[in-house]
């Protein structure tokens, strides 16, 4: 058994488009420990993203290897423990990451509270009940209980992206992945769904965050990945990568955004 | 020429339009279920990653929209069921058996054709993004169609799907070519007993619209239903 501290192994992981003319991820390694909040950053095309969604296998790696809970999940068929092979099942190992998308998506033909005990109930097989009393709690944990009965389209941004927060909360994962959660966002509605990730990170929450806020990245993060051109540049504290950032492509970034 | 009297003579036979009506009805349902099945795997098909799959799919889709109802319908009826022996019983008392089947399986598979396409672009019409939501909560992709994709892509559709269903009532008139006792023929014994055509014409073109005219009223009743998520 390896430690609960290596939640994420992300070894030599690679996504190439047109046979290796486009590298969306050059050969990317890191290593994710549980209660870290790592932001990702970078100028756009970086691979940032793409990195983010092969971690629950949005998007499936060229090559490479991700072991998540011991299991390396790009393989089609893992071994138990008992030694038999078994045919791996994504679905159970996504059911531990949470994702948070750029514009959302939830679902428009839901209301807030069916939105949110979908999934517990129909995959988890939690008991329907159970599942609104907790789905109320979080709502009211995010100061969205008056909406439980709402539909997605009367909602604002911000209170649409703070629900998709709490409805992957919903499934109890063992680590969130934001994929540019404010980028999609009036500014006045940044501040919210910044202080939800914040709460979130300050309960030891594990969090991998691909975002724009240098704010946030420099407040909440613990650890600072910099990627250019699919590849992973620069790793550092938040001080290390902000204060005394070594790599020329990094400097130049940082002037054109702070 | 259209009169009183040939009205009173078609009425004398409304049982047989009763018999009609109901069997018109049996046999557009069961092509609703049927066709609906059938275009669903299409549409599935038409999507699906094998390339083998996608072009069976397409293949079957241009050909039956390719070619009039009415010779599927004989090639059903004469050909492919020729050696089959169904049971020449009556169903309800007075549709037979025999004859009605093939009527369904030619309709089910004609409507069938087009409602895949329907539904495939219904399917498509919905944005990625949901699929990704879905299947990142650990739904499967079978409760992701389900649960997120199907119940969108359905209200979506729902206009061309009544129009497809009114158009199966109307289309399996043609149903009485190869026996089958359903409005159509009802006109027929009726012509053949008192001479008149115009009125029971006219008396199987009422029938056919207090058919057609509810179910696009259900129909959009439901879309109407299935639209709460639309309003602000």
């Amino acid at each position: 058994m390896a430690t609960r501290d290596n939640l994420i192994q992300v070894k030599h992981l690679k996504k190439y488009y047109n046979k290796g003319a486009i590298r969306a991820l050059d050969d990317v390694s890191v290593d994710i420990h549980t209660g870290d909040v790592m932001v990702v950053i970078g100028p756009s095309g970086s691979g940032k993203s793409t990195l983010l969604r092969s971690l629950n296998l949005l998007e499936v790696p060229t090559e490479g290897e991700i072991i998540f809970d011991n299991v390396d999940i790009t393989k089609k068929k893992i071994k138990t423990p008992d030694g038999k092979i078994v045919k791996l099942n994504i679905d159970e190992h996504r059911q531990k990451m949470g994702m948070v998308f750029q514009h959302f998506n939830l679902f428009p033909h839901k209301t807030i509270l069916e939105n949110m005990i979908l999934a517990p109930v129909k995959v988890k097989k939690m008991d329907k009940k159970e599942a609104e009393q907790k789905a109320l709690a979080l709502l009211k944990r995010v100061g969205l209980e008056d909406r439980a009965n709402a539909y997605p389209i009367q909602l604002s941004g911000g209170q649409k992206q703070r629900i998709a927060i709490v409805r992957a909360l919903m499934m109890e994962p063992e680590v969130m992945l934001f994929d540019e959660p404010t980028s999609a966002l009036d500014p006045e509605m940044v501040g919210e769904v910044l202080e939800v990730m914040k709460e979130l990170a300050q309960q030891g929450m594990t969090m991998v965050v691909v975002t724009h806020e240098m704010g946030f990245a420099r407040e909440v993060g613990n650890r600072i990945l910099f990627m250019a051109d699919g590849k992973l540049l620069e790793e550092g504290t938040p001080d290390q990568i902000f204060n005394h950032p070594k790599h020329p492509r990094l400097q130049d970034f940082l002037s054109k955004v702070l | 020429m259209i009169s009183i009297e040939g009205f009173k003579d078609t009425f004398e036979y409304i049982q047989m339009f009763g018999e009609g009506m109901v069997c018109t009805i049996s046999l557009s349902a069961l092509t609703v279920i049927f066709g609906f099945v059938l275009a669903l795997l299409l549409a599935y098909m038409r999507m699906s990653k094998i390339l083998p799959f996608r072009v069976i799919s397409t293949a079957y889709v241009e050909v039956f929209r390719a070619t009039p109802l009415m010779v599927q319908l004989f090639l059903v009826y004469y050909v492919l069921m020729a050696d089959v022996s169904l049971p020449a019983f009556k169903l309800f008392g007075f549709i037979r058996f025999e004859r009605f089947i093939p009527g369904v399986i030619a309709l089910s598979l004609n409507s069938g054709a087009y409602l895949s396409e329907i539904i495939r672009s219904g399917i498509q019409s919905i944005d990625q993004g949901q699929t990704e939501a879905a299947r990142s909560l650990g739904m499967s992709q079978i409760e992701n169609m389900r649960y997120i994709i199907l119940p969108q892509a359905i209200k979506n559709i729902l206009p061309a799907i009544a129009n497809e269903f009114v158009t199966i009532i109307k289309e399996s008139s043609i149903c009485w070519t190869i026996g089958v006792q359903e409005i159509m023929s009802a006109v027929n014994s009726v012509k053949a007993a008192t001479f008149s055509i115009g009125e029971p014409l006219i008396v199987a073109a009422c029938v056919y619209f207090c058919l057609t005219f509810p179910t696009s009223k259900i129909i959009e009743h439901f879309e109407r239903k299935m639209s709460r998520g639309d309003k602000r």
